[in-house]
C-alpha cells in the first residue's frame, strides 16, 4: 500500500466477507425449503429468506467495490482520500442501513419488487450514504494531479450505478409499468454499468499483476467497456419481450441482447492476452488466479449462459423459470463476486505486509468454490429445463412439475456445500492476514 | 491499429447513440396508442390490490408476468386457472394453504382484501402478453 488512507478498504472488505457468510446462510434456508424442510417457515417463510439472499449479495458486492474504490482510487491518483473519517462514517452507515433492512424483511418491511426489496424510507438513506462515498471518491479524483483511464471507468461505473438507482424508487399504480423501470435499475445495473466497475477494477488488476503497459489496457478497457453499451443499453429490451409493452422489444432486445455477450468475450480474451503479453510476473498468484478466472467465468455465466435464454424464442418458454436462477447465479459468481474476491486477494497482501501470495488453501478455496459453484449452476439447470418441458411444453401443474425436480436440489445442496467450504477456507486467510497497519506502507516494492 | 482515442470515441458515441434510442422506444412504448394493459381501466380495487401484492412480497415466492420466484406457482393465468372462488379460499385461509407439502403464508385476509388482490389478478389477466400468456404455466382452458 502507498497511501494511508487505503487501509480503509480494508473494512468494506471484511464487512464483505460478513455478508457473504450470511447470505449463503439464508440461500441454504432456500434449498432446504425446496426439498421439504422447511421448519424455519414461521419465522423466515422462503420470501424473506430470498429478499436477504438477493439483498445480502448485492450488498457485500456493493461494499467490495467501494472497498476497491478506496483502494484504488488514491493510488491511481496518487494522493490520500479526501477524509477518511468520513469514510468510515459511511461504512458504518452502510452496515446500519444494510442491517436495519435485513431485519425488516422478517417482519414483512418491505416494498415486494423483486431485488428492490429495500423499504423507501431506507432508499433516502441509501441514497444519502452513496451521495457521501461518490463525494469522497470524486473529489480525491478532482483533486487529484493524475486521472488515469482507470479510475475514471471505475469512478463512472459508480456514478452511474448510484443514478440508476432512482429509477426504483419511481412509484407506479401500473404492474407493467412497474416492472418496466424495475429493470433499468436491475438490468441496466448488471449488464451496464457494474460492467464498467468490474472492468475499471479488471485493468487495474491486470496493470499491477502483469505488467503490460497501461496505454495498450486502457486503450482495451474502452473497446470492452463501448461493447458493454452499446449492446447493453437497448438488450434491456430481452426483459420486455412478455410483460405488456410493444412487441418493437422483441425485435430491438433479441438482437442487441445477443451481441451483450462479446462484450464479456473481449474481456475474457483481454485478460487472458494480457497476461500472456506480460513479462513482470507478479508473485501474488493467488490475485492472479482469481482474476483470470473472473474473466473466464463471467464469460460462461453471463455470455454462455445468458445468451441461452435471451432469444425470444426461447426465453417464451423459460422465461421466469429455474432456467433464470441458474444463469443468475454463474452471472453474478463469475463477474461480480470473483472480481471482489480478486481485489481482496491483491489487496490484502499490501495491505497488512503479510505476503501470503501462495498457499493450498487459497487454492483449495479458488477450486472449491468454483467447482461447487458450477455444480449448483448444473443442478439448477438440469432442474429448470426439466421445469421448461414438463409445464411450459406438456402443460403439467406447477406444483406436480416441483414435486417431479425437486431431486435435483439435493444435488444443488450438495454442490452447495462444496462451494461453502471453499468460501470458509477463503475467509480463513482473510483473517490470518491481519489488520491493515502502517508498516505495510511502501514495503510492497512490486506494486 | 485503432488508437486510444479512437476506442474513447467508440465508447462516448456508442452510448450515447444507443442511450437515445433507447429513451425513444421507452417514450414510443408508453404512448396511448400502444398500451397494451389497459392502463385506463386501472381502478381503486386493483391498485389496492397491487399494494398488498408488493406489501407481503408476494413474488418472494411467486412470479407474475414470468417475474418473482420460482417455489410457487406462476399466478398470470391465476383466475382462468382457478377461478376466484378458489383463490379466495387461499388468500383467506387461517392456516398456511399447502395443499402439496409446500406452505404458503397464512395471511387470512378479509374478504375484502382477497376481493382487492382478485381485481389485481383480473387486471393482470388481460394483459396481451406478446404470446407469452398462451405458454405460462399451464391454463385451465387448455386442459
Ligand atoms: C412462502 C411463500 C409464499 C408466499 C409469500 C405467498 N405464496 Fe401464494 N402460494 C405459495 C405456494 C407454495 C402455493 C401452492 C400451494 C400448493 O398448491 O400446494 C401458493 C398458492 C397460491 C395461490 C393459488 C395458486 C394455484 O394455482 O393454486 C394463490 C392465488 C396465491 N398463492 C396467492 C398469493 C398471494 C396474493 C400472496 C401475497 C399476498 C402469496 N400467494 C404469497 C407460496 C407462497
Ligand atoms: C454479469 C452479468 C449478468 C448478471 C449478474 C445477470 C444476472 C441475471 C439475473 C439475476 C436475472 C434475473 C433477474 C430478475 O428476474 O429480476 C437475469 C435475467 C436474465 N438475464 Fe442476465 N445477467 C447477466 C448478464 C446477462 C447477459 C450478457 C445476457 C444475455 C446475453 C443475459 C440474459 C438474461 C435474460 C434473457 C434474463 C431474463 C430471464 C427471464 O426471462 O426470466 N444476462 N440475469
Ligand atoms: C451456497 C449456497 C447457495 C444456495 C443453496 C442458493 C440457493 C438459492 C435459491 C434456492 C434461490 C431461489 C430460487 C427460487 O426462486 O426458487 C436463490 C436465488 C438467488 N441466488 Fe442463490 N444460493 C446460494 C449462493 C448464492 C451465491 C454465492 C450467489 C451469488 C454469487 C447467489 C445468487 C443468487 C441470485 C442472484 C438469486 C436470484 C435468482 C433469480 O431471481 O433468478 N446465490 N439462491
Ligand atoms: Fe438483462
Amino acid at each position: 500500500m502507498k497511501y494511508k488512507s487505503q487501509k480503509v478498504a480494508y473494512w468494506f472488505f471484511a464487512l464483505s466477507m460478513l455478508l457473504l457468510v450470511l447470505q449463503i446462510v439464508y440461500g441454504f434456508i432456500m434449498g432446504f425449503a425446496r426439498v421439504g424442510m422447511d421448519g424455519l417457515h414461521e419465522i423466515i417463510p422462503f420470501n424473506t429468506a430470498r429478499a436477504v439472499h438477493t439483498n445480502l449479495l448485492v450488498v457485500w458486492l456493493l461494499s467490495g467495490f467501494m472497498g476497491a474504490a478506496y483502494y484504488i482510487i488514491p493510488e491511481e491518483s496518487k494522493r490520500e482520500l479526501v477524509s477518511v473519517k468520513l469514510a468510515y462514517v459511511q461504512l458504518i452507515s452502510l452496515a446500519l442501513v444494510g442491517v436495519t433492512a435485513i431485519i425488516g424483511y422478517h417482519f414483512n418491511w418491505w416494498e415486494g419488487r423483486k431485488f428492490l426489496e429495500i423499504p423507501r424510507q431506507l432508499d433516502y438513506l441509501v441514497v444519502i450514504n452513496v451521495l457521501l462515498f461518490l463525494g469522497l471518491i470524486l473529489l480525491t479524483l478532482y483533486k487529484a494531479k493524475r486521472r488515469t483511464t482507470t479510475s475514471i471507468v471505475l469512478a463512472m461505473g459508480l456514478l452511474f450505478a448510484a443514478l440508476l438507482y432512482l429509477p426504483g424508487m419511481l412509484p407506479f399504480d401500473s404492474q407493467v409499468m412497474d416492472s418496466f423501470f424495475r429493470w433499468w435499475v436491475v438490468h441496466l445495473w448488471v449488464e451496464g454499468v457494474w460492467e464498467l466497475i468490474m472492468g475499471g477494477i479488471l485493468s487495474f488488476l491486470l496493470i499491477k499483476l502483469t505488467g503490460v503497459d497501461r496505454e495498450v489496457i486502457e486503450k482495451w478497457l474502452y473497446v470492452i467497456v463501448g461493447l458493454t453499451f452499446l449492446s447493453g443499453v437497448l438488450g434491456t429490451g430481452h426483459h420486455y419481450y412478455y410483460i405488456g409493452v410493444n412487441d418493437i422489444w422483441i425485435i430491438v432486445g433479441g438482437i442487441f441482447s445477443a451481441l451483450e455477450p462479446l462484450a464479456f468475450l473481449g474481456m475474457a480474451l483481454f485478460a487472458i492476452n494480457m497476461y500472456r503479453k506480460g513479462e513482470k510476473k507478479h508473485p501474488n498468484k493467488l490475485a492472479l488466479f482469481w482474476t483470470l478466472g473472473c474473466a473466464i467465468v463471467s464469460f460462461v455465466g453471463a455470455g454462455l449462459l445468458g445468451f441461452a435464454h435471451t432469444l425470444p424464442q426461447t426465453n417464451l418458454y423459460t422465461h421466469g423459470t429455474l432456467v433464470t436462477a441458474m444463469h443468475g447465479h454463474l452471472a453474478f459468481w463469475g463477474a461480480y463476486a470473483m472480481i471482489v474476491l480478486a481485489m481482496i486477494s491483491y489487496a490484502m497482501p499490501n495491505l497488512t505486509g503479510r505476503k501470503i501470495y501462495e498457499s493450498n488453501r487459497g487454492r483449495a478455496a479458488f477450486w472449491l468454490s468454483n467447482i461447487g459453484m458450477l455444480g449448483m449452476t448444473v443442478a439448477f439447470g438440469v432442474a429448470g429445463v426439466a421445469q421448461v418441458y414438463l409445464e411450459r411444453k406438456f402443460k403439467m401443474d406447477f406444483m406436480m412439475v416441483q414435486n417431479e425436480i425437486s431431486i435435483h436440489f439435493v444435488t444443488l445442496l450438495i454442490c452447495a456445500t462444496l462451494f461453502t467450504v471453499g468460501i470458509i477456507f477463503y475467509i480463513l486467510d482473510f483473517i490470518k492476514y491481519g489488520r491493515p497497519n502502517d508498516e505495510a506502507l511502501e514495503t510492497a516494492e512490486h506494486l | 491499429m485503432l488508437s486510444k482515442k479512437q476506442a474513447r470515441t467508440f465508447f462516448l458515441g456508442g452510448t450515447m447513440l444507443t442511450f437515445l434510442i433507447f429513451i425513444a422506444l421507452t417514450i414510443y412504448s408508453f404512448s396511448g396508442e400502444q398500451d397494451q394493459a389497459n392502463t385506463l381501466q386501472l381502478n381503486e380495487p386493483i391498485v389496492r390490490g397491487k399494494q398488498l401484492w408488493e406489501k407481503n412480497n408476494c413474488m418472494g415466492c411467486h412470479t407474475i408476468l414470468g417475474e418473482g420466484a420460482y417455489y410457487a406457482p406462476e399466478l398470470t393465468k391465476v383466475i382462468d386457472r382457478r377461478g376466484k372462488g378458489y383463490i379466495k379460499a387461499v388468500l383467506m385461509s387461517p392456516v398456511s394453504w399447502a395443499p402439496n407439502g409446500r406452505k404458503m403464508v397464512a395471511y387470512g385476509f378479509t374478504d375484502a382484501e382477497a376481493e382487492d388482490l382478485i381485481a389485481f389478478f383480473d387486471w393482470i389477466d388481460d394483459i396481451d402478453l406478446n404470446g407469452f400468456d398462451r405458454v405460462v404455466s399451464p391454463l385451465a382452458k387448455d386442459k
